[in-house]
């Protein structure tokens, strides 16, 4: 995947002007949030949860080379294998070797957002074997040549009609004239399709949710189902997980599930939790004879002990970006790579550089909504400015940026002429934007004003206004 | 080095300054005691009023819900769902011996078909090893007794729990599967299951029978 994120600024652009995904992101912002207030609202436990989920997290962290160690020592007692890889080359060539030494030519695959990341499919394919997306969102988008823009829903940038368009390009199979209008009978086909590859494939990857260092155990959550199919059916079930999903037993899992069904979609639990431990035992009719677990580290380790440690605490809920005025606007493609919204803008720059990723923390109004949400109380607006500060320390900013904010620093040295300029300024606007209260238009401000409105300020400045405050306060006390 | 080892130093440099004589302490007394954190109130309740509140979650997430007396009922149930759906007279089911013993052959016309499924079974019955009141979830443990393919080939999926096996909240089924299979060790699947498969990748609109049962009825006996 080409990493587009340096040109964010670009690609914000494209999005703004795009008819289809603007009709698509409404979806967004009307779906997500409503749902999750309602869960969050029916379990007065959930902020004691929150915090619960956090401080395992934390502790997990915080140990995690025992806590990988004892979970690799109970998967290989299970009689699965757990492969370590340091890079995304090195889990790929785990992959393939598995492939290869097996004989493997199809490999079905449950959502994983770690196989977008070390870019699986485009290797397979290029291997020659043929890997098939099994979560309806990810089929779409692999029909499409797309990537996910979404972390739980990969197609939420698609329309409808555009998914029926793929389906009659694609499943040529199938009668020309069949009736593909209703959203349930594209759900079938894709069904149909799908069902009879489960069958054919040799081996089946999933990502995972959780790895429970008490049992071995790797946790899918899901509401299709394809990702049990994915491991139930093949002969091979290949887990391919990033080291900080570890969890240290199955209470802890019990209780981040609680928050993660919630703040995702809204659900108390999600339709599907399961808990894979090793392959099928002597007596089993059914399930994969081999399992093996690939443990992504590919920059995380480097983050701990920083600043940004917190963000291994992450459950890819999709919470941050549900709630982002900013994803709402430009959608997830705009990031430029694998992760997007406010998480994305964080774990970005520390995956792939700052040099890369580093427009992405720019890309915040800093409005608090994403920590707010957050089942694990990630600081993400922190960290954001954390970015900010490194980027600007190593010279990255645009230019534009750099000479606003010396600006800024000349007048924040000479409180006087700042307070003369903005005494000057404020009414001038405040007046002028009486009328509505916002402006859709201003000089100088064409980008920020194009696609959003700047809501006039108050005619007084808010040095004047405190200071107001002050006086009466103190009037009031005397 | 390993790769293995590179990563855990990775780790170990990270978390440089950490007392690794009180972390290893830490690590075994959470992995022995296993605290149980945070339990909602919502399920804790009485024999009755759990049970109650677990057809109650089940339906709420768009199961249909049956109660019986004793085992012996269960093949009427089966067959009646069968009926009222105009369904082949056919199940699939494993060998679960709560299962097995029951009066089948009262059943004129009922098939019912031993082991797991391979795709082309319309409905499937098993026998949960428990259920969860707090969010009406289904726990079945794979196995010959309860075949995983079950659970997620026939469009309908049909699963017995005994009322007694019904708990407040997960943490008891977790302590519970403790028990079962003897600590730190696991069946190799665990099915946790709230409702029936579903999508809201169009448009994000909820679709019962994305790849798994489009519908899942629920038998409580007891
Ligand atoms: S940062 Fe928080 S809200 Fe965003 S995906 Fe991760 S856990 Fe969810």
């Amino acid at each position: 995947m080409q990493i587009t994120s340096p040109d964010f600024k670009q690609n914000a652009r494209h999005a703004l002007d795009d008819v289809q995904l603007q009709k698509a992101l409404g979806n967004v912002r009307a779906g997500f949030i409503d749902k999750r207030q309602k869960a969050v609202d029916a379990l007065p436990e959930f902020e004691a949860l929150r915090d619960n989920a956090r401080d395992i997290k934390n502790h997990a962290l915080e140990n995690l080379d025992l806590y990988l160690e004892a979970y690799e020592q109970k998967v290989t007692a299970s009689g699965g294998q757990v492969h370590w890889a340091e890079t995304a080359a090195d889990a790929r060539s785990i992959v393939l070797d598995i492939c290869r030494t097996r004989g493997a030519r199809t490999v079905t695959k449950g959502k994983s957002m770690i196989t977008e990341e070390i870019e699986l499919n485009d290797f397979l394919d290029a291997a020659g074997i043929v890997p098939v997306e099994t979560d309806l969102g990810e089929y779409i988008i692999q029909l499409r040549g797309e990537h996910p823009s979404h972390i739980i829903a990969p197609a939420v940038h698609v329309n409808q009609d555009q998914v029926e368009a793929d389906f009659r390009r694609v499943h040529t199979h199938l009668a020309p004239d069949r009736d593909l209008t209703a959203p349930e009978t594209l759900l079938d086909e894709a069904r149909q399709v799908l069902r009879a590859k489960y069958f054919e494939a040799d081996i089946g990857i999933t990502g995972a949710n959780f790895l429970v260092a008490e049992t071995g155990s790797s946790i899918i959550v899901t509401n299709e189902g394809n990702g049990d199919l994915t491991q139930i059916l093949p002969r091979i079930h290949i887990v391919i997980a990033s080291i900080e999903k570890i969890v240290p037993t199955l209470d802890d899992a019990a209780q981040i599930l609680r928050v993660l069904a919630r703040s995702a979609t809204g659900q108390d639990m999600s339709v599907y939790t399961t808990l894979s431990t090793g392959p099928r035992r002597p007596d089993d009719p059914d399930g994969p004879d081999e399992y093996h677990v690939i443990l992504l580290d590919n920059g995380r380790s480097a983050m701990l002990g920083t600043e940004f440690q917190d963000m291994l605490r992450c459950i890819r809920c999709g919470a941050c970006m549900n709630h982002c005025p900013v994803y709402h606007s430009i959608g997830g493609h705009a990031y430029g790579w694998v992760y997007p919204g406010p998480m994305g803008a964080v774990l970005t720059p520390a995956l792939i550089g700052v040099d890369k990723g580093g427009h992405l923390p720019n890309a915040s109004t800093f409005c608090g909504r994403c920590e707010s949400v957050c089942p694990m109380k990630i600081p993400l607006p922190k960290m954001m400015r954390h970015w900010r500060e490194k980027e600007f320390e190593r010279g990255l900013n645009p230019a534009t940026q750099r000479y606003g904010l010396k600006a800024w620093a000349f007048f924040a040295r000479r409180p006087w002429l700042y307070r003369l300029a903005t005494s000057i300024a404020i009414p001038v606007l405040g007046t002028a934007g009486k009328a509505k209260g916002r402006f859709s238009w201003l000089p100088f401000a064409g980008g920020w004003t194009k696609h959003r409105e700047l809501p006039a300020p108050e005619t007084r400045t808010f040095r004047q206004q405190w200071s107001q405050r002050e006086a009466l306060k103190q009037g009031g006390a005397a | 080095m390993t790769p293995r080892d590179a990563i855990l130093g990775k780790i170990r440099g990270g978390l440089s300054g950490a007392d690794d004589a009180a972390r290893r302490a830490a690590v075994e007394a959470r992995l022995s005691t296993v605290p149980k954190g945070v339990i909602p109130a919502r399920g804790q309740l009485d024999d009755v009023s759990r049970v109650d509140l677990f057809c109650a979650m089940v339906e709420k997430v768009t199961c249909s819900v049956a109660r019986v007396r004793s085992h012996d009922h269960v093949p009427q149930a089966v067959s009646d769902y069968l009926r009222a759906r105009n369904l082949p007279h056919a199940i699939r089911v494993g060998e679960d011996r709560r299962l097995k013993t029951l009066p089948w052959d009262d059943i004129k016309t009922l098939e019912v078909r031993r082991g797991a499924s391979d795709g082309r079974d319309e409905a499937g019955l098993s026998h949960a090893m428990a259920g969860v009141a707090e969010t009406g979830t289904l726990v079945l443990s794979s196995g010959p007794d309860n075949p995983t393919t079950i659970n997620f080939l026939p469009e309908h999926h049909l699963v017995v729990v005994d009322a007694r096996d019904i708990a407040g909240d997960l943490e008891t089924v977790m302590a519970k599967v403790r028990n079962a299979f003897g600590k730190g060790k696991m069946p190799r699947t665990l099915n946790l299951i709230t409702g029936p498969s579903r999508s809201g990748d169009i448009e994000q609109k909820i679709i019962l029978g994305a790849h798994g049962p489009r519908a899942v009825h629920v038998i409580v006996v007891g």
